[in-house]
């Protein structure tokens, strides 16, 4: 089988399963914001995140940018790997949203490009709409990054989110990865003994029935969790273990997430 | 929703599964697999939004999970369970869900412009009104997106029909329990008819000639109008048109009828018994099977 719908999708497979493997590992490397409690940590990008959300200037975007950037050099992020996997993107996808705006948005002419006009106005639209998602996907990219997944869910218990939510969302990732690799497995075995093209109708009923057998899995899955759960007493309450304590730099954080999110709101107005 | 799908002509296309999650566990537990996956995509693999997580929660898994249960029951009502029906309710409930989450989100889109924009008039957010988010919208999606929603909930619920049939018939409401609820909901909604009556004055545009020549009518169009004064004398369109078809029922009641509540509870009777019948004659006229009602 050549290059074709089931190679590409092990290619899916293998990248999502490689991202996985990056995060969990830059989530463990010592860095600025790895250092911190991850409930401050969590409270204050998503924070910056809102704000650069609400900001309705293109100066204040900027700044929350190059902040994100100076953040992922303190926390020994690769910018390389940023730049490829963030902000070209971000910034491929937005701006092929954004490109219509430049000639459909009314306002005043001034430019022209092969008859069509661009209006000021479709020019400002589009580059808040670039730095807006920039800025909001760098910083929630380095949440992401710099958190090992537990300790995200358990600070997820400090925005109020039911504890019910954190155990689903907690199993969900524990077996997501052990699905998404049975999948890969599956897909690759039946490659490997594979001569010739698939037309695309038995391509169609291979991806189909491949999803029906994953589903059946997971559900069977599902059932056998339960019930081992339910053999070692679990009567549907959930227990985390909350063992984060503030400390001196996590005062500091506070201190220069609350500066930072000052700073962007009143520029950003 | 990292399947590619080979669609007919060439292309492929990425499937939410919003369509088969709901035949297979119903819409209240698809709502919570749909957001969950929803969840761990923008949070785990760093796709989709944070800040926009809500929005996708309600458009797909909420609005998505309860369009496609409602299709499916209502496309497969009172089919055999191994009728080719259920694998078409399975396709439509797949690409109406579909297609309900992305005008959802065209509508989203779309009202910022309104909502958003600096004093030059620039939009703050999404820049395009709903005049332009609407069709770049739902081109792709009743296209693309909307064949490889069906496709995958027609051949998944295929796959399961025949290898796990369990999964697929537990969600489904027998037809006759799904057929008492909807006699239950039709008489509910028969008996809130009178509720027509509290409303004031007549419906915009529902006007007859004879509200032009009073001032009281007069009145009641122009403030339903925006303040727009209503013309002395009826158009002359309405009033040559207004005779050429005489309700059976006017003001939803006979001339014998002195109670309105009653008079509208009456309307409402008989037209659901006219529609009944008229169902039932098209049933019997084009030979729908009768099956085992599972």
């Amino acid at each position: 089988m050549s290059a074709g719908v089931i190679s590409k999708t092990v290619r899916g497979f293998s990248r999502a399963l490689g991202r996985t493997l990056v995060s969990e590992n830059s989530a463990h490397a010592g860095g600025l914001l790895q250092g911190l409690d991850p409930r401050v940590k969590l409270i204050g990008m998503l924070a910056l995140v809102v704000t650069a959300a609400l900001s309705r200037r293109l100066p204040a975007m900027l700044g929350l940018l190059g902040l994100g950037v100076a953040l992922a050099l303190g926390s020994r992020l690769s910018l390389w790997s940023m730049a490829k996997r963030v902000w070209l993107v971000a910034f491929a996808f937005t701006a092929m949203i954004a490109a219509p705006a430049l000639f459909l948005t009314p306002g005043t002419a001034v430019y022209s490009v092969i008859g069509l006009a661009i209006t000021a106005q479709g020019a400002r639209s589009a580059l808040l709409l670039i730095a807006r998602v920039e800025a909001a996907v760098t910083l929630s990219t380095l949440l992401v990054l710099t958190t090992p997944w537990m300790h995200l869910l358990k600070a997820l218990r400090t925005l109020m989110v039911p504890v019910e939510v954190i155990a689903l969302l907690a199993m969900t990732h524990r077996y997501v990865v052990l699905l998404t690799e049975t999948a890969n497995a599956m897909f690759e075995s039946r490659q490997s003994r594979m001569v010739g093209r698939l037309n695309r109708r038995e391509q169609r009923r291979l991806m189909v029935n491949t999803g029906g057998v994953l589903l059946s899995k997971t559900m069977e899955l599902g059932n056998e969790v339960f019930l081992a759960m339910q053999a070692r007493g679990f009567r549907g309450e959930v227990r985390l273990l909350t063992d984060f304590r503030l400390r001196t730099r996590d005062y500091l954080a506070i201190c220069g997430f609350a500066v930072a999110i000052t700073v962007a709101v009143v520029a950003g107005r | 929703m990292m399947f590619n799908l080979p669609l007919p002509g060439g292309t492929t296309g990425h499937a939410v599964g919003v369509g088969i999650a709901a035949i297979v566990l119903g819409p209240w537990a698809s709502l919570l697999a749909i957001s969950l996956a929803l969840a761990i995509q923008a949070l785990f693999f760093g796709d989709g939004g944070i800040t926009t997580l809500g929005a996708n929660c309600f458009n797909m898994a909420i609005a998505g999970s309860f369009a496609a249960w409602g299709i499916y029951q209502l496309v497969s009502l009172g089919s055999v369970a191994g009728s080719r029906r259920r694998v078409v309710a399975a396709a439509l409930a797949g690409y109406g869900a579909i297609n309900l989450s992305a005008l959802l989100a065209a509508i989203e889109f779309g009202i910022q412009p309104l909502l958003f924009h600096d004093a030059t008039g620039a939009p703050l957010y999404a820049p395009y009104s709903l005049r332009v988010a609407i069709p770049a919208m739902m081109a792709g999606h009743l296209t693309i997106a909307g064949a490889a929603e069906a496709v995958m909930s027609a051949g998944l619920f295929s796959y399961l029909r025949r290898n796990e049939p369990g999964l697929v018939g537990i969600s489904s409401l027998p037809a006759r329990h799904a057929v008492r609820n909807l006699w239950g909901a039709l008489a509910l909604v028969l008996l809130l008819t009178p509720l027509g009556i509290l409303a004031s004055g007549a419906a915009w545009g529902e006007w007859a000639p004879r509200d032009f020549s009073s001032a009281v009518g007069r009145a009641q169009i122009t403030a339903a109008s925006g303040n727009a004064a209503a013309p002395v004398v009826a158009p002359s369109g309405l009033a040559r048109l207004a005779n050429l078809w005489t309700a059976p029922l006017p003001s939803y009641a006979p001339h014998f009828v002195k109670s309105a509540a009653f008079g509208y509870l009456l309307s409402a009777m008989f037209g659901v018994g006219l529609i009944l019948a008229l169902a039932w004659l098209a049933q019997r006229c084009m030979g729908a099977p009768r099956g085992d009602h599972r």
